[in-house]
């Protein structure tokens, strides 16, 4: 029953056309020329990038977008230097391209809406014949994107998406999350909250009044009450909201000695700065001192909220001060090419790239099935996080979570964090069944065509 | 009830934003009779003559010190600012800790000269065309003001930070005989709130007590016959077109500490300040100051714990459903005069 | 023909004609080419068109017709495609009961707020109507979660009841369909280098639209049209002679909140997928944006403008900088860098620049619209005639 659900146009683009003025009616059928959607034939692969160029989150999706800019080259081996496909364990990128089809990208402005994301998305497999979508900078999109994706039948690889949702009850199989989670946030922060401040704690939560602010807020209501702290009221505020104030206002009346912000990009820069100006951080509760946690940090977002961040903390995917090699090379490829490092959503992009062209490699293929399978229960390491797993039952990358805190005395205007501690794999690894992650299934992989 | 206390006096402060921004927007749509899309941009500019100014005293020529490295291990470039050259590096501190309200300064003559080019360049054409047409024009140069931000600044929230005496907070629950840290509040807010004041105490003097201003409020009530009285009304309407712009953008300039701007700010105030200025009645200065508190004060108090227990959600719609019920109580929001936009 | 006078019945077999030939028209350049970035002849943006094409149209029956400028209309498109959406996780996944319940529900949610709304009007109306959007908005977001999906929106599932189809195989992705033809199924021509997508969604919704235009026609045309521009001209002289307006001006917000809602029902049958911020005020302005620059009170002017707005959107912003070194690739380096340098800020991600430029271009050169555009261009076209005889004439003057 269905036909050609989206267009071989990534076929006819590439390949050289004969025959002018003769017209060749065909209706597409499973059975036709390709065997999956956008199948590339030519000489060339196209990509899409679909990362927020307009609305709150334009910086991080540009940041994205050079990280892009920056794997095609070293894919097709044009770039100054290879970044990380040095240090890849996985040494099935030649730097000649993906199966030695010259990358070639398209880009969009997902403007952070669903339905534009889901436009730009559209445009790019529909017009430019592109083959696997990536990028994005919340939850909301890479949800709506991920489905997109699976109709359609092209891989999906997600860009920051911090939801428990985007792996959980919205999973996909043809969506694929670098980028790690609410709960990981939570698994890891917990013992560090534990050690520096004590398990006899009172904490308040303010939490974004949508689903990444829920999830989150579970996953830190859940793993701090674990080690011995209560929780002592969670509100939500609106994602609109741009003056916290009369949110903060209330925190030292109830007795609390802990503010946890569930809130991400300006929800976050604006409550933090409105939280330190109230004085929060100079009070002394139940004869503690007052703290606040951010539990989702992003150097980025962090620069907004100013010296407002100092010794605060909170969780991340990755930050360039990272001394392992691959980070090392990754740093110094992005800062030569760019002048400045990359930020968490730069490097979990580029990684996404790289972790695509090297499965399509492996797989000896670009059909979507093909790709998923190569994926699937995936180890590697050498890409900054350590050995990781791309578990096989979620689509989600297990590796080390780094806890990072505001520095107190950052030397230039990218030395915002200081990282105190990576918390090991095992400690933030759940089951695929955590109730956390309950409802949905991946379904099976979509090749579309 | 130390709970509502401290909710009033929040709200009291947040609605002396709105207060503010709603009475420079209403000396332009509800007395020039313009809807002014672009009112929640002249505020955003407001917000980045600050930000300009402490990048202009933060200006710098770099130093390399070879003792550090940066992150791609090459020596470290420091940067120091000209006005350590000038002044020295304490007293430069002191002037960059207190770019914000030097900005003061800076924004007026800045924010004048742009509201007096809007409005002889573009707004000026458009009085007697349809209210259709101004959103759209407005709404355009909305557009375009807020893309050339982001080309210069980028789309980040940029921290501009009050002076350092002002950070921190007063306790005003040990004063009222409370317990210590049940009634605390932001310095840099009580020093909002005492500015728009006085903007706001000034404003009206101004229209109230000088010969100008009773022109000008002349010119509001019919202005052809002022016209025909030979008084150049055109050119006393400009002015007014500045002084709105001037309001607007001093309300940016001292919000920046509040919320470090971003070129999208002006967005995010701007049906906010059309629902104010509505709510308090088309053409009338102090139902924007009322309707501004009153909202403020609500919202406030709509975010306590204890309302949301009862109703959740209610934070999220409180503005809208007060606008609502004032709407529909009142025909023309709380002081609106007859006439004016009904058509 | 159809009820209709000569010069609408033509204006509708031009507009049938342009959406039938769409996807050739809007594919003028060959693949491959440096210009085949302008080609908007793809599948979901020409459903986009159409769709807020039918957006458009209806709010123009409202306020093009009767001034009332209504600030929250994308709240009506929002609600019926949570109606359409919820109709194709619990019904079927054919896309005619999920538009019948869109218009039904959005009619009914139309009625409630116009009711209300319509008590004020001028601007105290389009606060009102501002307001109830807004806190659609706001609660479907966040609150009303369980029933719309927050911020991650519904989609149909596979563990949907979905009583009236046969059970999905494991593994199918639940698609919207008529009686069976998906709305994702296209058929393609391929002439010499061109390539045009005929897509099965699109003709439906394309329809769908040609249906939604002639009623809108008629509307024009009809005694209840006259009344409401009677609103519109003096609404209190009406009153002063007796006539009730408000059932008039209900009557015209149910219909143009019914319009919303087909659109809402048509972009989640061409795209199964519903999202709060298709509420959020930004949308409602957008359609009062498309509406008054196409030239609010005509007929086809806010298709023209939710055209021209959905094209920017999707193909100015695609194109980046990449791109414009291959356009530019045949100048010499200096100047190429120069010229893409000049350019680049007002392309990809400056798109809104460039959409706000043409909004005030637009708007203090055409008052009227692009419509007044096109009749300016049609003037000057019979006018160049007219206007190289009235030359004639003048130079045979001094030889009197």
């Amino acid at each position: 029953m269905s036909k050609s659900n989206f267009t071989r146009r990534g076929l006819l683009k590439t390949s050289a056309v004969g025959g002018a003025g003769l017209a060749v009616p065909t209706i597409f059928t499973a059975s036709s020329a390709s065997a999956f959607t956008n199948e590339p034939t030519g000489d060339t692969v196209t990509l899409g990038f679909n990362v927020p160029q307009s609305g709150p989150y334009a910086d991080e999706g540009a940041d994205e977008l050079r990280a892009y800019e920056l794997a095609v080259e070293h894919l097709n081996g044009t770039g100054a230097d290879n970044g990380m496909l040095e240090t890849f364990s996985s040494k099935a990128l030649k730097g000649n391209g993906i199966l030695g089809k010259k990358v070639e990208y398209v880009t969009g402005d997902t403007q952070t809406k669903s339905d534009a994301a889901r436009a730009s998305a559209k445009s790019m497999i529909e017009k430019d014949g592109a083959v696997m979508i990536t990028g994005g900078s919340s939850s909301g999109v890479a949800v709506a994107v991920q489905a997109l994706c699976q109709e359609a039948g092209v891989i999906f690889m997600a860009g920051l998406t911090h939801s428990n949702d985007t792996t959980g009850k919205d999973k996909k199989a043809n969506g694929f999350r670098h980028f790690f989670n609410s709960y990981m946030s939570g698994a890891a922060l917990a013992p560090v909250l534990e050690k520096m401040y004590g398990s006899d704690r009172k904490a308040y939560h303010l939490t974004a009044d949508y689903n990444w602010g829920y999830t989150t807020e579970e996953a830190i209501v859940s793993s701090t009450e674990a080690m011995g702290w209560e929780t002592v009221n969670t509100v939500k505020t609106p994602l609109t909201q741009t003056d916290f104030s009369s949110y903060i206002a209330p925190v030292l009346q109830s007795g609390a000695d802990v503010l946890v912000l569930n809130h991400y990009g300006g929800n976050m820069v604006n409550s933090l700065t409105n939280a330190v100006q109230f004085g929060l951080r100079d009070k002394q509760v139940n004869g503690k001192n007052f703290e606040i946690v951010v539990p989702l940090y992003s150097r980025l977002m962090a620069k907004g909220a100013g010296a407002n961040v100092k010794g605060i903390f909170g969780s991340t995917n990755w930050h360039w001060s990272l001394q392992d090699d691959a980070s090392k090379a990754f740093v110094k490829s992005f800062g030569t090419k760019y002048g400045f490092p990359p930020s968490q959503a730069a490097h979990t992009c580029y990684v996404q790239a790289l972790l695509y062209a090297d499965a399509v490699e492996r797989a000896g293929t670009f059909n979507p099935c093909g790709v998923v399978e190569a994926l699937e229960g995936f180890e590697f390491d050498g890409m900054g996080n350590g050995p990781t797993l791309y578990r096989a039952e979620d689509h989600q990358c297990f590796k080390d979570v780094l806890v990072v805190k505001g520095k107190e005395n950052p030397t230039s205007e990218f030395d915002l964090l200081e990282i105190v501690e990576v918390t090991p794999v095992a400690q933030v690894t759940y089951p695929p069944d955590h109730p956390q992650f309950a409802g949905g299934s991946l379904g099976s992989c979509n090749p579309g065509a | 009830m130390d709970a509502i206390i401290l909710q009033i006096l929040n709200g009291l402060d947040k609605g002396s934003a709105y207060a503010l921004i709603a009475l420079g927007l209403t000396l332009i749509f509800g007395t020039l009779g313009v809807v002014n899309f672009a009112h929640g941009a002249l505020f955003m500019i407001g917000a980045f003559c600050a930000v300009t100014l402490s990048r202009i005293l933060t200006l710098s020529h770099t130093v390399i010190d070879e003792t550090k490295t940066d992150f791609l291990g090459n020596p470290l470039k420091v940067d120091v600012p000209y006005i350590y050259d000038i002044f020295g590096q304490a007293t430069g501190d002191v002037i960059i800790d207190w770019a914000v309200p030097l900005s003061i300064l800076f924004a007026i003559p800045v924010m004048v000269g742009v509201g007096v080019i809007m409005e002889r360049g573009l707004i000026k054409h458009f009085y007697k065309r349809p209210h259709a047409d101004q959103i759209l024009v407005t709404f355009g140069l909305a557009i375009v003001l807020q893309e050339v931000i982001k080309y210069f600044y980028g789309a980040n929230p940029i921290p501009t930070p009050a002076p350092s005496a002002f950070t921190g907070s007063f306790d005003f629950g040990a004063m009222l005989g409370f317990d210590p840290n049940t009634i605390i509040y932001p310095y840099w807010r009580l020093v909002y709130f005492a500015f728009a004041a006085i903007i706001i105490g000034a404003v009206f003097a101004f229209l109230q007590f000088t010969t100008f201003g009773m022109v000008v409020r002349a010119g509001m009530a019919d202005r052809e016959t002022v016209g025909l009285l030979g008084i150049n009304i055109d050119k006393r309407f400009t002015i007014m077109f500045g002084l709105a712009a001037a309001v607007a953008g001093l309300a940016g300039v001292m919000y920046t500490p509040i919320n470090s701007p971003n070129y999208h700010m002006g967005m995010d105030f701007l049906v906010l300040s059309f629902v104010v200025v509505v709510v308090g009645g088309m053409g009338s200065l102090p139902g924007a100051v009322l309707a501004g508190f009153l909202l403020g004060i609500l919202e406030s108090i709509a975010s306590m714990t204890q309302v949301l227990d009862v109703l959740p959600g209610l934070n999220q719609i409180i503005i809208y459903l007060v606008a609502i019920i004032i709407l529909l109580t009142r025909p023309r929001g709380l002081m609106g005069r007859k006439g004016v936009m009904e058509e | 023909m159809f009820g209709l006078n000569k010069k609408d019945f033509t204006l509708l077999l031009i507009v049938a004609g342009l959406t039938m030939f769409a996807p050739f028209l809007l594919n003028p350049f060959p693949e491959g080419s440096a210009m085949a970035q302008f080609n908007a002849g793809y599948p979901d943006l020409m459903q986009r068109f159409v769709i807020f094409g039918i957006f458009a149209i209806g709010f123009n029956i409202l306020f093009g017709l009767t001034g009332y400028l209504s600030f929250g209309h994308a709240a009506f498109l929002g609600v019926g495609s949570y109606a359409a959406i919820w109709m194709m996780k619990l019904l079927t996944m054919n896309v005619i009961p999920a538009m019948i319940m869109a218009v039904i529900v959005a009619g009914v949610f139309a009625l409630l707020v116009g009711f209300i709304s319509l008590r004020r009007s001028g601007i105290y109306f389009s606060i009102l109507t501002l307001a109830f959007a807004q806190m659609s908005y706001a609660l479907a977001y966040s609150v009303l979660t369980p029933i719309t999906g927050g911020e991650t929106g519904l989609q149909p599932k596979m563990a949907d009841p979905r009583i009236l189809d046969a059970a999905l195989t494991e593994g199918a992705t639940p698609r919207a369909n008529l009686f069976g033809l998906s709305m994702t199924s296209s058929y393609e021509l391929e002439v010499g280098n061109w390539l045009f997508t005929f897509n099965a969604g699109y003709y439906i919704a394309a329809v769908v639209m040609l249906l939604a235009f002639y009623l809108s026609i008629r509307i024009f045309r009809s005694p209840f049209g006259m009344m409401l521009r009677a609103v519109k001209s003096n609404q209190q002289r009406m009153n002063y002679t007796g006539l009730n307006s408000r059932p008039y001006t209900l009557a015209a917000f149910v219909i143009s909140g019914m319009y919303a809602g087909l659109a809402g029902g048509l972009m989640v049958a061409m795209d199964t997928q519903v999202g709060p911020e298709r509420m959020f005020w930004t949308a409602s302005g957008e359609v009062v944006l498309m509406t008054i620059l196409g030239g609010a009170g005509t007929l086809i002017g806010p298709v023209l403008g939710a055209g021209l707005i959905k094209y920017m959107e999707n193909i100015i912003s695609k194109i980046n900088s990449g791109i414009l070194h291959e356009w530019f690739a045949f100048l010499p380096d200096g100047l190429e860098d120069l010229i893409v340098t000049l350019i680049y800020p007002f392309i990809g991600k400056g798109w809104h620049l460039t959409l706000g430029i043409v909004f005030m271009l637009v708007v203090i050169f055409l008052p009227g619209g692009l419509v007044q555009g096109g009749q300016k261009i049609a003037a000057w076209v019979r006018g160049g005639k007219a206007g190289s005889r009235d030359k004639a004439s003048k130079s045979t003057k001094p030889a009197e």
